[in-house]
């Protein structure tokens, strides 16, 4: 009876091992597959010139695959929507759990939570329709598919990553800390900026490169209101083409196993490995740079 | 001292903005949404296939295919993620592999979704042979919320008292039954409610599916998981870049529009208000 009883014990515990490994499991197949079908791009271009090639014709004859003009595409408009993005994810996070009265608090977290669920093809349908007009009449452009459009639409993409994972650091900072503040006469700012933003920091350096890693990643709303055009931009109110656009614009109409095709996978592995490495480094600031206990007397 | 004050008062001024910012994002952008959809929205709209190359009609197979896909993508990532959880976090020892596991579904979470579409296309489309279809659709958006699925189960696995196991323990039950009777119904709510926000976000994606299981446009409803299927995404994304009636098409794209953030909010909403019922009525 207690044999068996162990071993049932032992095989569920396997078994569920198991289940857990699949995550594992499928993030191999994802590089191996990645691999699999961009690889072969590279018995027509050599590694350096499919990073750094500055031109992108991937239907002309003979085609070129340089996708350098996609690659800034994609670094611009992550950097100009974090530049936006982190301010307010940041100061919202201070508010809410800093300052906020407690049920406009809990409307305030739910507010983050619903923004974060919005369809990203809305957001991007949103950029179309209504600030690409108003932004190409305003400024008198000739389009407003460009990178300021593109950023400020990712900024609201990125803005609830960041907000609800600094908040989280925020709240977790000890009580004993701010309390020691104010017991030295500290004013609240001065205890939120000198004691509890400092405290929380790697939570919110945490935040930042997620919100990053997400804005770079995101396709829809590049894909449909960044412009397209895949040339290094010379001005803001440029259209770019950044890799998650090309990939999902191109890849219906790439004939299968073409040169194209491949090439789109080679993009997708580039673009995997540079959200892998911000997650990785993600990873590490949060476990690294914890603050763990609190000191008492 | 009256300088410190002001600039405490410069700075909440500041960070209230920026919290009033988003809620005025969301709140315009639904007002928007819903001044130019609502008319669009009619029963017809609801239950015709469109017609007239998509300039008349409705979306009932787009409504359709997001409902396949999204249940199908539920089916493969609810046993998969809780099992996962309950593994990370109930049986195994916090060491080297736990931690390799987590790195491995963090990772998980952070690829692109347009990543997950070419991982689809290229294993389930072309390597297993499925085709374009809503299999295929259903399996990649079902990886696609795995890592939410498994980081919400964890935190409500975690969320339950240690105290509960030790007692159910010394009562000499064992370690499966502990879970299975006394965790896991402990969780449930916390586990529900991240399970329908995984739900929410399979819903809406477009991305994953473009390579994978959506078609431009079918007249027929699908009859098999065999079948290429229209949805709500991608119609949207297809009515406002591709067709020949762009301008005829608005009202139509954004009724669309409307039925998917109604749909997608409404799921998360859900999901918001049982944890709040549910945190209200905790007694531990």
């Amino acid at each position: 009876m207690k044999i068996t009883r162990r071993r049932k014990e032992k095989l569920i515990k396997n078994i569920f091992f198991l289940f857990a490994i699949v995550s594992l499991l499928i993030l191999f197949l994802i590089v191996l597959f990645l691999f699999r079908e961009g690889i072969p791009i590279f018995k027509e271009v050599t590694l350096w010139d499919f990073l750094f090639g500055n031109e992108w014709y991937p239907t002309y004859q003979p085609p070129s695959y340089g996708i350098w003009p996609l690659i800034v595409g994609s670094l611009i408009v992550t950097f100009f929507s974090s530049l936006i993005a982190v301010p307010i994810g940041v100061m919202s996070a201070v508010y809410i759990s800093e300052i906020a009265p407690a049920a406009l608090k809990e409307v305030l977290k739910s507010v983050i939570e619903l923004l974060a669920g919005l369809p990203s093809v809305v957001l991007g349908f949103f950029g179309m329709v209504v600030l690409a007009p108003w932004l190409q009449e305003t400024f008198d452009l000739p389009t407003g598919l460009n990178i300021v459009n593109a950023s400020l639409i990712l900024a609201l993409m990125a803005v609830p990553t960041i907000s609800s994972i600094s908040e989280d650091a925020l709240y977790a900072v000890p009580k004993e800390f701010k309390e020691a503040s104010y017991a030295l006469g500290a004013t609240k700012y001065e205890t939120i900026v000198r004691v509890i933003v400092p405290s929380a920091f790697s939570g919110i350096m945490t935040s930042v490169i997620l919100g990053m890693a997400r804005a770079i990643g995101e396709t829809m709303v590049v894909l449909m209101v960044a412009g397209g055009a895949a040339a290094i931009p010379e001005s803001l109110f440029d259209s770019v083409r950044p890799m998650p656009a090309s990939i999902a614009a191109e890849m219906g109409e790439a004939p299968f196993r073409s040169g194209h095709y491949h090439a789109l996978f080679a993009t997708g592995i580039v673009l995997f490995f540079m959200t892998l490495i911000f997650n990785l480094v993600a990873d590490y600031v949060s476990h690294k740079f914890r603050e763990e206990g609190s000191g008492t007397l | 001292m009256r300088r410190r004050y002001f600039k405490q008062s410069l700075f909440f001024a500041l960070v209230t903005l920026s919290a009033g910012l988003l809620l005025f994002s969301l709140g315009g952008l639904l007002v928007y949404i819903f001044l130019n959809g609502f008319r669009a929205v009619t029963w017809d709209f609801l239950t015709l296939p469109p017609m007239d190359s998509m300039t008349k009609g409705g979306i009932l197979p787009a409504i359709l295919g997001t409902l396949y896909l999204t249940l199908g993508a539920v089916a493969v990532a609810l046993p998969l993620g809780i099992v996962s959880a309950i593994y990370l976090t109930e049986y195994a020892r916090q060491g080297k592999i736990v931690r390799v596991i987590r790195i491995g579904v963090n990772c998980l979470a952070g690829v692109p979704s347009v990543v997950f579409g070419l991982f689809g296309l290229g294993f389930f489309v072309v390597f297993l042979g499925f085709g374009s279809c809503i299999l295929s659709g259903a399996l990649t958006l079902g990886i696609l919320i795995l890592p939410t699925i498994i980081g919400a189960t964890e935190e409500a696995l975690k969320a339950v008292p240690q105290t509960f196991r030790e007692a159910s323990l010394a009562l000499g039950v064992s370690k499966w039954l502990t879970i299975w009777k006394v965790v896991l119904p402990s969780a449930l709510p916390g586990i529900l409610t991240g399970s329908i926000l995984g739900i929410g976000r399979a819903a809406g994606e477009t991305a994953p599916i473009m390579f994978t299981a959506a078609a431009f446009y079918t007249a027929k409803l699908p009859g098999s998981i065999f079948d290429e299927v229209m949805a709500l995404p991608y119609h949207i994304y297809v009515l406002a870049t591709a067709g020949t009636f762009i301008d005829q098409t608005r009202p139509l794209q954004y009724g669309t529009v409307l039925v998917l953030v109604g749909l997608v909010l409404g799921i998360d909403l859900f999901a918001i208000v049982i944890r709040s019922v549910v945190r209200k009525k905790k007694r531990w």
